[in-house]
């Protein structure tokens, strides 16, 4: 018999393993090639059937995203000839650019939501979690059982209170309302996941930090901060990619000046017949800022993920 | 550096007592053991006293201040921890340095004092490299050089070499005890291992289930235990125990044990009830002409020496004789005891009879 390890893979179960991963990434990456391709189609090319897989790129539907566009006499187009390359494409269907749309205010929304409610939930949750994990709390137990029990229902149960709660304090429709919302969604979490990083982190660095004549608070910024890093940027994402992509919450609490993209994008469809391009368009351009930050912090979300798995 | 004072000290958790009212006195420059099983209240004891955890009651005196109930931050004290705690994420350098960073010493200071540190610890070639791949000698090293660079009253040790491989410790414990010589800096040691305590200690206390048992030189502790339990935990193999019954006079010389006459040191109180006979292994001698007799019946050997165990009618017993000595299994033989090293301990609360061989050490015990 020849010598085989038990613990290392054979080539063969190597090359099945990479079939099947390829296979299953082809498969979840396949809505988003389409929604990216979509994006460049024309309308026409993006409801041909068959569906088209090769086919003209424009940037038709980027324009109409960020554009509003009326219908104009052929003799007021010939009197106003296009200046720019985006002002062609519309020209060319026989309209001009009436003004911006609204769809770069909502993206901007998204970002100062999503990104204020990770830092906040992120921030807030970290301070918890130390104090959770290092002093003496009476009913230390029960606190993390009750922050964690805010979990143990989908948040849209309490949408109609948190409704009626934001009206009465004046939060509906504001940036403040949203970013509390989503943050007080995401602590429970953020809470959790951080209590177990920092519990991993042995008290012995602080410690020694103290002797060395630092006070707790600097020992907690020097020493375990840093070591942290890891698990803080995990749990970032995971509120990030949260707050990024809730769609109920921002139908029902938001409508104009707080309005997301999620809830904006599906608006397209209605202006003037299915445009699809603008819709895929606008959909790519919302996947950008989580997909950037998670490749920023891919390291870390994967530890993050795994993390506990193993005892080292 | 800096004399360490104990005086009551005691610390609780919740409804646990770690250390109940433990006193005693560290001179200047002197190497001071902690010595006790796990969970003896010997690490609590030493955290006491570096701040990082508060004495429910008592005071702690360093240099002659009573710093009791002062923060860690404020006592400048060093310290050593078995994991050796190395920051990490700063390289070697930073560590060392980061102790005297936060005094806000100048950069050139700072500098200079780190390199000296490196130089009397042999690692200058590492101060740039990570501290992840040190091993475990080097970064018990570093641990030490972020402990001396900042010149403190003293240097407490939780088990600092029990993480390393035990080749490795006998070495780093020879440096350990060559860095105090050439530092004269107060030092405490924690540790488990009664070699290292008498290896190394000037002096050592020995605790037990929170409680002080025994403070004094290595000698005085092997040779003149206070308690059954110091017998038993120090030496190896441990002290023998004889356990009879009797009524001493205030001045015996000895005592009688299955009918054989066996010598003492002359008592100084009388004792009537159970009684242990305590004699470590190396003072007895198997004698045929010994009238106290034992059945041989295990040996093991040791090279220069071997362990005879007999069985005897008060119990077990292991005797220390040179090698070359015959002794067979099944064998029965004499056993002659060295009077003058004997410690009889009352069998009820384990603490030793005072005699003439134990005063002086008894009394400020």
């Amino acid at each position: 018999m020849s010598g085989y390890s038990v613990t290392e893979p054979s080539s063969t179960q190597k090359w099945v393993a990479g079939v099947l991963v390829i296979g299953y990434a082809l498969i979840t990456l396949m809505p988003l090639l389409w929604i990216l391709a979509t994006g460049f189609k024309s309308s026409a090319d993006s409801i041909a059937y068959p569906p088209k897989v090769t086919f003209q790129p424009t940037l038709e539907g980027y324009v109409n995203l960020f554009t509003t566009q009326t219908r104009q006499t052929p003799e007021y187009l010939d009197a106003h000839p296009p200046q720019t390359w985006y002002e062609e494409i519309v020209h060319d269907k026989g309209m001009v650019i009436a003004g911006p749309s609204r769809f770069g205010e909502r993206f901007m929304n998204s970002v100062i939501i999503g990104f204020g409610s990770t830092f906040l939930s992120v921030f807030l949750g970290t301070l918890a979690a130390y104090a959770f994990s290092r002093y003496r709390i009476p009913l230390k137990d029960d606190l993390l059982f009750f922050i964690l029990s805010t979990r143990m229902m989908p948040p849209i149960a309490v949408a109609i209170p948190i409704f009626l709660m934001f009206r009465n304090l004046g939060l509906s429709d504001t940036h403040t309302g949203m970013i509390l919302l989503y943050t007080a969604v995401n602590l429970s979490l953020s809470v959790w996941l951080l209590k177990g990083f920092i519990d991993e982190i042995p008290r012995e660095y602080e410690e020694a930090a103290l002797i060395d004549g630092y006070t707790r608070f600097q020992a907690f910024t020097k020493v375990v901060l840093p070591q942290a890093a890891t698990g803080i940027a995990a749990t970032a994402i995971f509120c990030l990619i949260f707050a990024w992509n809730e769609y109920a919450f921002a139908v029902l609490l938001t409508s104009g000046t707080a309005q997301t993209a999620p809830p904006f994008i599906p608006t397209i469809i209605g202006n003037g017949g299915q445009d699809w391009p603008a819709v895929a368009a606008g959909a790519t351009l919302f996947l950008l800022p989580v997909m950037v930050f998670t490749i920023l912090l891919r390291k870390h979300l994967l530890r993050g993920i795994t993390f506990g798995a193993v005892r080292k | 550096m800096a004399e360490i004072v104990l005086k009551n000290v005691r610390k609780d958790f919740g409804d646990f007592t770690a250390v109940q009212a433990s006193s005693f006195k560290v001179e200047d420059g002197e190497f001071f053991m902690l010595l006790g099983p796990s969970g003896c209240g010997k690490t609590t004891t030493l955290r006491m006293i570096a701040g990082l955890e508060l004495p429910t009651s008592g005071e702690i005196y360093i240099g002659g201040e009573e710093v009791g109930q002062k923060p860690a931050s404020q006592r400048d004290i060093a310290f050593v921890f078995q994991m050796f705690a190395l920051y990490p994420h700063m390289n070697v350098r930073k560590n060392i340095s980061y102790p005297l960073v936060s005094q806000g010493m100048p950069k050139a200071q700072v500098n200079e004092k780190v390199a000296e540190a490196a130089r009397i610890l042999g690692i200058e070639k590492l101060l740039d490299r990570p501290v992840g791949g040190l091993s475990g000698g080097d970064r018990q090293r570093v641990a030490l050089g972020r402990a001396i660079v900042r010149d403190p009253k003293c240097f407490l040790m939780d088990e600092p070499l029990g993480a390393l491989d035990a080749e490795f410790r006998e070495h780093m414990a020879e440096e350990l005890r060559a860095l105090h010589d050439r530092m004269g800096a107060t030092t405490i040691y924690v540790t488990h291992d009664q070699l290292e305590a008498m290896q190394m200690g000037d002096k050592i206390v020995v605790m037990n289930h929170g409680v002080v048992e025994q403070f004094g030189t290595p000698q005085d502790i092997y040779d003149k235990p206070a308690t059954m339990f110091v017998a038993d935990f120090i030496g190896s193999p441990s002290m023998n125990f004889l356990k009879f019954h009797g009524k001493l006079d205030a001045a015996a010389t000895s005592v009688e044990l299955h009918h054989q006459k066996l010598p003492v040191p002359a008592l100084r109180e009388p004792f009537e009830g159970d009684m242990v006979y305590g004699v470590r292994p190396e003072h007895i001698t198997l004698s045929d002409k010994a009238k106290y007799r034992g059945e041989i019946v295990a040996t093991e050997y040791l090279g220069t020496t071997q362990i005879v165990t007999l069985q005897t009618h008060n119990g077990d017993v292991k005797a220390r004789v040179a090698s070359d000595q015959k002794a067979q299994v099944g064998e029965t033989i004499g056993l002659a005891f060295n009077g003058k090293t004997v410690t009889l301990f009352d069998n009820q609360t384990g603490r030793a009879l005072r005699s003439v061989l134990n005063e002086g050490v008894l009394s400020h015990g």
